[in-house]
């Protein structure tokens, strides 16, 4: 696929000649399927080079549209860092309960304050998984713009609705790197304050990457069309792997929404047990996971997500489980997990 | 009767597992006070304490004080 559309996709779409127009022609295809599975026009969809950049874009354009009512971006304090630096001195954070979940009320009174251009709230968080409740969030939101972060959940989850705003990454749903995806809701004021282009209404600038796109379409139909028996089986596998962690293993502290949660996220803390080492051995054992442990950033600071929430931050581990996940491989963690904390905890005494 | 524990310098997890070692040292009702600076014992002291239902008596600026109640 990927292969095919560099050798028929490589022209400029906006040129005239017969390259261009056949490229022109996979563009929008391409953008077709996309807005179709996100639940927008395609004229309502742009494409990105990557969710940090649609993030960036999106929420600096409708704040900056707004500027007459205000310039605050109110937001949950469990939001990816892409929206948090872009929401920067202007940002009014709204904390959420140890399940990582904002409280509408509050959230409600932060988006009705004066001043404030726009609300962003994530679909789902995308290191504990708990969902946030979208729809009920556009309500509270009334005139102000709701700008939704969903790449932890499109291919995974639901789209949610009620937003103005809505931004995704193709590679979080098994597509390339270098395609994130603004939808922007007809009637949603957008005022881009950087050099503008003919690219995707100035949202996007520079030439761009119809094969990668191409490659993020036909990975997201792939995934969509076997969403349904993946994601029960996820649901189901990380149901057994917060179950069997913590019965298997002393003072682990599993957190975010056991129920009310994308299908295929987890994230637990084991107390004692340095994150680093704990990252480390799982890898040894042919487990590639995440952690959100101070130790295993390069800033040195824990995941902003896990001090929001209050819970444990050393000995992290964050699974995400993918489409050649099995069953077995679950098991196996679950088996050889107890043993490595074990280990580490002894070499410190405890 | 309080116990100081400097771990300023020290990375988690060594704060809280110097904490939690340090803790049934004292007599129930007696106090440690942390001394830490690394950010994560900010999030990291207060979470033992609740999962270990130890009262965390105050968190200021990189100053911790437990009381053992167990």
């Amino acid at each position: 696929m990927l292969l095919s559309a560099v050798d028929s996709g490589w022209a400029d779409p906006v040129r005239l000649h017969h390259e261009g127009r056949t490229a022109r022609l996979l563009l929008d295809n391409a953008r077709a399927v996309l807005a179709d599975a996100v639940g927008v026009r395609p004229d309502e969809l742009f494409l990105t080079t990557s969710g940090t950049a649609a993030i960036h874009a999106g929420l600096t354009a409708v704040t900056a549209a707004r500027r007459r009512v205000g310039t605050a971006v109110v937001h949950s304090a469990v939001e990816h860092s892409a929206v948090l630096h872009t929401a920067g001195d202007a940002g009014v954070e709204v904390g959420v309960d140890m399940v990582g979940r904002v409280d509408l009320d509050v959230f409600g009174e932060a988006v009705r304050a004066p001043g404030v251009a726009v609300a962003a709230l994530q679909s789902a968080n995308h290191e504990v998984g708990t969902r946030q409740p979208i729809e009920a969030a556009a309500e509270v939101c009334g005139d102000v713009p709701l700008f939704v972060d969903a790449a932890a959940s499109i291919g995974h989850d639901a789209v949610p609705t009620g937003w103005s705003v809505l931004t995704a990454s193709a590679h979080k749903w098994g597509g390339p790197a270098g395609v994130g995806l603004l939808a922007v809701r007809k009637g949603t004021r957008i005022a881009p304050t950087w050099p503008m282009d003919e690219r995707e209404d100035g949202l996007s600038p520079g030439f761009p990457d119809i094969p990668n796109t191409l490659a993020a379409a036909a990975a997201l139909q792939t995934r969509l069309a076997e969403a349904a028996e993946l994601n029960k089986n996820h649901h189901a596998w990380i149901d057994e792997l917060r179950q069997r962690v913590a019965a298997g293993i002393p003072d682990v502290e599993v957190v975010g929404d056991p129920e009310d949660r994308l299908p295929h996220v987890l994230t637990f803390s084991c107390l004692y047990v340095d994150g680093e080492a704990l990252v480390t051995a799982l890898d040894a054992k042919g487990f590639s996971v995440s952690s959100g442990s101070a130790c295993t950033s390069s800033t040195l600071r824990p995941s902003h997500v896990l001090a929001a929430m209050g819970v444990l931050t050393h000995g992290n581990v964050r699974i995400s489980l993918g489409r050649t996940t099995t069953y077995d491989e679950i098991d196996r963690f679950c088996t050889v997990l107890p043993g490595i904390v074990r280990r580490i905890r002894a070499e410190v005494g405890m | 009767m309080n116990v100081d524990l400097d771990c300023r310098g020290l990375l988690c997890p060594l704060p809280v597992i110097k904490l939690a070692k340090a803790l049934p040292t004292v007599a129930i009702g007696d106090t440690v006070t942390v001394l830490a600076d690394d950010p994560a014992a900010a999030t990291d002291i207060p979470a033992w304490c609740r999962m270990r239902s130890q009262d965390l008596l105050s968190a200021d600026e990189n100053r911790y004080v437990i009381r053992r109640v167990s």
